[in-house]
């Protein structure tokens, strides 16, 4: 059966909200914070928002339902997404579904974690069953470990070297200098990201994100209703969502966008040829150069080649992570799924600022997340277009 | 003075009487009788502190003690043994308590004892004591002197492939001194018959002949190289366990000063 | 090739004592699976009971069909090493102080794949032999070990982790009149322990190897009686930080039911057993859990000998198996307070030794020889359950089969 298309239903209002590397705040008000300015951008009162979807790993011991009453807030429809860096693509497809249906009129759709002294070691530590049966015993490496592991194979396989995924790290730290919310506001030079303390070999310190507080949010609703209230926004042309996709291969050298790209581009309408930007979840340089395969943009084994050819940089021949992505700008959590989605929204709709990529007029966004044992369990993406500036 | 315990506290007072204490400490690691295996045997005595001034009592020290009738310097009451299992009050809880006061004789063995583990009291060692000393009287204590008491470790036991091997009384000389119709005998050694005594006919002489006569043994003593060998006074309550075959106690003796023999002189 | 362990320097008067740290100790109920596997030094995954498909990590529910009916089952260790780290940074306590720490996928010649610990001889395309082992918290974990071994293969530090290798170690066994103790000791030096304390009880009675064992190089005889708390404390105070592994060998036996023997026996057979375990444990063991991240001496193991009639009780030797069953619940109280340590509790099981006590019985009996070498593999492969001999062995299997029909089977006339 054909998919039917998003058309009438839009994203609006991105906002990020500055991180910072540690910070005694909680979940709940950097949920809040994004929350009121998306609101505010839109010019909605909480009591008119009747849809909220919200992506957290720090709200425990609530869920979004303590949230609505710690917030205030009355929805008629309430959305939790679980998926971390997979969240925010995943969260607009459902909330873009509801508004289509009618089920709810503005839907807010945030992302926010905390980030406190060892709170991402005791979160490591119980992550997922598996990961504390299997993984986090073994050295307690946390992610870095589990994705050195899947870049020592990747490399192999594909002949792939560290000064290939220098350059992605190298390219993003350029767009990051021109976002004024990225954690990391110094250059990267490939022989600093090379010469770099080792973090879980291959990986050095520039191939690893910083964990640290903040939050990211925007709003969906219809067309009608955003055109009457004035504001900017992006349409959507396609979405894709992958779980536990590949389960017999012994080690993941490709994402779930492997089973489902071709449908993500018929439904769009266009090819890879017709992206003016793509923000890729970038946990790792690694998974960057996996998604450039897996998307699409060039075949596979052949991500080392793509990175030598192209310009990565907001002023490149491809545009990628525009905000400087998490490696720069840090990952605050599972705000890191929505990272890339808000910067697209704002670069589609015009409003990226220092990292605007001209003319700019079709995003792709994708998420990955959730390494509940060796692998990253959840993928998804979308085509995002707009009017631009 | 009229009254004679008088006198007695005077001579203690003014040291003319001395108290000589012949008992070993007790203490875990002290031997005790050692049986064949398969046969029950004598426990040793252990201590476990119950509390020390702590959470388990604030302001108090005390132990939880246990041992054999039989363990430390002991008492042997005549029911201890088969031959006296029907003797008139045999335990130590029915003995008449003017039995655990009395006059004692000491019989030097040491110097045979120094030369040879085995080395037995005879009728004509007991025959050569009363030449020198006179006849034992009635109703004595009699202890056989071996210097036993100061070897320490296996050398007390004295265990061999064979048994083990200490000084103590033929089975003559044992009657012999119920012929004397003595109250009781004594050693310094781990009971009253040689370490070899099973060999003997009856097999354990001391223990057979004596209890079968209700009389009384004491072992493990120490310190008799600070008795005379006559004109002592010997002090030894056993606790008065019901039905008791013999209890640890503690032995002294009234000694007239200046009177002990041995290396004391 | 494994660098060759060298033995400790003597220790910095100085320098503060490491504290232990435990790795991650939190496990579902379904990956204890593998502790109790790695326990007794099996290899066993889950095996789906209606499509065969081997499940890792360990799950509720078959992954290839559903069927919730999975079972734990001898599974090959060949696999093969499909990627390879060196962890630099660890959030984790434990494994801050042990980095560098290398960890690997291995691809089970089984199916799945599997994250596991490296041996040092082994890095990526190597094919190797997966182990399961227990950590310092006392759980299941895997580590790839090479297919060839090699004489130090034992001294790589991740492995040595895992576990409670005598070398370069001291070792209290705490009677020399065991039969297992003269070639205990033999084994114990084989393997490089560095010295061992054998203690004595009631010198005072001779009949111990006294002589012959006192002589020998590296050994030293030292007064110890486990029903005495007094000896035991005063062993301890003097040798209690630096014992670094205790064998507890010291046991009374003897023949004889319930009905138609008094107490004495039993109590004396309690008061050794089972309440002399329980002196050794409280008068070294918290010093032992101090200092089990002392280094290459550092504590490791306290080792205690059992019947496995622990597990059922031997009806010809009632109050026999009573302390036997009394010692195996305190030595499971034990393994639980020594937890947070990381200090090992090994329990050695065997059926009928070749002993005086148990003369009459038909063979196969337990040589002494044979205890001691299960003894030593326990402590070099860092096992916690061993069960020594044909007769243990078959006694545990039908004690896990059915307890019940196994005593119905021990009371006779089956």
């Amino acid at each position: 059966m054909k998919r039917q298309s998003y058309d009438g239903v839009v994203l609006t209002a991105p906002v990020s909200v500055p991180y910072v590397r540690y910070s005694q705040e909680t979940a709940h008000w950097w949920i809040a914070r994004a929350l009121k300015q998306t609101l505010e951008v839109a010019s909605l009162s909480p009591r008119q928002l009747d849809g909220f979807s919200v992506s957290s790993f720090t709200l425990f011991p609530d869920t979004p339902v303590g949230l609505t009453q710690h917030l205030g807030l009355s929805p008629r429809w309430l959305d939790s997404i679980p998926m971390g860096g997979a969240s925010g693509v995943v969260a607009l497809r459902r909330a873009a579904r509801a508004v289509q249906a009618g089920d709810a009129d503005v839907v807010a759709c945030i992302a926010g974690d905390a980030n406190r002294i060892d709170s991402f070691r005791q979160l490591l530590s119980s992550f997922s069953r598996f990961a504390m049966d299997a993984s986090y015993p073994y050295g307690s490496g946390g992610p870095n470990a589990s994705f050195a592991l899947i870049a020592d194979a990747y490399m192999t396989e594909y002949g792939v070297t560290r000064e290939d995924f220098g350059r992605i790290a190298v390219a993003q730290r350029a767009n990051a200098l021109h976002y004024p919310n990225a954690i990391m506001k110094a250059p990267l030079t490939l022989e600093q990201y090379l010469s770099a303390r080792p973090i879980s070999e291959p990986f050095g310190l520039f191939d690893c994100v910083m964990p640290c507080a903040g939050a990211e949010g925007f709003l969906v609703m219809r067309e009608d209703e955003a055109q009457s209230r004035g504001l900017a926004y992006a349409r959507i042309s396609a979405t894709i969502e992958r779980h536990n996709a590949f389960p017999e291969d012994p080690i993941q050298l490709r994402g779930g966008w492997a089973m489902d790209i071709d449908e993500l581009y018929e439904m769009a309408g266009c090819g890879p040829e017709s992206i003016d930007l793509l923000q890729t979840y970038d946990d790792y340089p690694v998974i960057s150069m996996m998604q450039f395969e897996d998307l699409g943009f060039c075949a596979k084994g052949e991500g080392a080649r793509f990175v030598r050819a192209r310009d990565l940089t907001i002023t490149g021949d491809f545009p990628h992570n525009t905000s400087g992505g998490q490696l720069s700008a840090g990952q605050a959590g599972a705000a890191g799924g929505y990272l890339g989605l808000v910067e697209a929204i704002r670069q589609v709709t015009g409003q990226a600022g220092g990292t605007q990529v001209a003319k700019a007029r079709t995003a792709m966004v994708s998420g990955f997340g959730m390494i509940n044992y060796d692998r990253g369990l959840c993928s998804s993406a979308a085509i995002l277009t707009g009017d631009g500036v | 003075m009229s009254n004679p315990l008088d006198q007695l506290a005077s001579a203690l007072a003014g040291g003319t009487v001395e108290i000589v204490d012949l008992t070993h400490t007790l203490d875990p690691d002290f031997p005790v009788i050692v049986l064949p295996p398969e046969f029950g045997q004598c426990a040793r005595f252990r201590m476990e502190e119950v509390s020390a001034y702590d959470g388990r009592g604030p302001a108090w020290k005390w132990h939880n003690i246990s041992m054999n009738e039989h363990t430390g310097t002991h008492f042997d009451a005549p029911i201890h043994w088969v031959s006296g299992r029907d003797v008139a009050n045999g335990a130590v809880d029915e003995i008449d308590p003017s039995v655990f006061v009395g006059p004692v004789v000491v019989i030097d063995c040491s110097e045979g004892a120094a030369s040879n583990d085995d080395f037995e009291l005879t009728p004509e060692i007991i025959d050569a004591w009363e030449a020198e000393h006179g006849p034992i009287p009635a109703d004595n204590w009699v202890l056989m002197r071996t210097d036993w008491s100061k070897r320490r470790g296996a050398e007390y036991l004295n265990m061999a492939d064979d048994g083990p091997h200490s000084p103590g009384p033929t089975p003559a000389a044992i009657e012999t001194l119920l012929k004397r119709n003595i109250r009781g005998f004594g050693t310094e050694t781990v009971g009253t018959d040689a370490g070899q005594g099973a060999h003997y006919v009856p097999p354990y002489p001391a223990h057979y002949l004596l209890h079968g006569a209700g009389k009384y043994g004491l072992q493990c003593l120490s310190n008799l190289d600070r008795l005379p060998p006559k004109g002592a006074m010997l002090i030894a309550p056993p606790l008065k366990i019901k039905g008791g075959t013999g209890s640890p106690l503690r032995v002294l003796a009234l000694v007239p000063a200046g009177s002990g023999s041995g290396e004391t002189k | 090739m494994t660098d060759k362990l060298l033995p400790p320097k003597k220790k910095n008067p100085q320098l503060r004592q490491m504290v232990p740290t435990l790795p991650p100790q939190m496990r579902s109920r379904a990956a204890l699976g593998l502790t109790a596997a790695a326990a007794r030094g099996a290899f066993s995954l889950q095996h789906c009971q209606e499509c065969g498909a081997v499940q890792y990590p360990p799950r509720d529910a078959c992954c290839a069909c559903l069927s919730v009916d999975l079972a734990w089952r001898k599974t090959p260790r060949e696999g093969t090493v499909i990627a390879e780290t060196r962890i630099n940074v660890s959030p984790d306590p434990y494994y801050r102080e042990r980095l560098p720490w290398r960890s690997g996928l291995v691809r089970l010649s089984a199916g799945p794949t599997v994250l596991c610990h490296l041996h040092g001889d082994v890095g990526r395309g190597d094919i190797v032999l997966m182990d399961l082992k227990l950590d310092k918290a006392g759980q299941g974990v895997m580590i790839a070990l090479p297919q060839e071994r090699s004489p130090d293969m034992a001294d790589d530090p991740q492995l040595r982790e895992l576990t409670a290798h005598p070398k370069h170690r001291r070792v209290l066994i705490t009677d020399i009149r065991s039969p297992a103790t003269r070639p205990l000791i033999e084994a114990l030096l084989k393997a490089g322990a560095s010295q061992i304390f054998v203690g004595e009880s009631e010198s005072w009675r001779r009949g111990s190897d006294h002589a012959a064992i006192a002589g020998l190089d590296k050994v030293s005889v030292m007064p110890l009686d486990v029903s005495d708390p007094s000896s035991v404390k005063r062993l301890a105070a003097e040798i209690g930080g630096k014992t670094d592994i205790l064998i507890n060998t010291a046991r009374h036996v003897r023949p004889g039911g319930v009905l138609g023997s008094d107490t004495v026996f039993a109590r004396e057979e309690f008061e050794i057993n089972a309440l002399g375990l329980m002196r050794l444990a409280q008068a070294f063991g918290p010093g032992m859990a101090s200092r089990t991240a002392d280094g290459v001496n550092s504590a490791v193991a306290f080792v205690n000998l059992l019947s496995v009639h622990a597990l059922s009780a031997d009806p010809q030797y009632g109050a026999f198996s009573a302390s036997q069953a009394a010692a195996l619940s305190i030595s499971q109280t034990l393994r639980a307070e020594f937890r947070a340590s990381g200090l090992r509790m090994i329990n050695v099981f065997a059926g009928p030794t070749d002993d005086e006590w148990h003369q009459p019985l038909p063979p196969p009996k337990v040589a002494p020889k044979a205890l001691a070498m299960s003894i030593v593999e326990a402590l070099c492969e860092g096992l916690e359950d061993v069960y020594c001999g044909d007769v243990a062995k078959d006694l545990e299997e039908r004690w896990r089969r059915d307890p019940k029909v196994l005593e119905r089977e021990l009371a006779g006339g089956a």
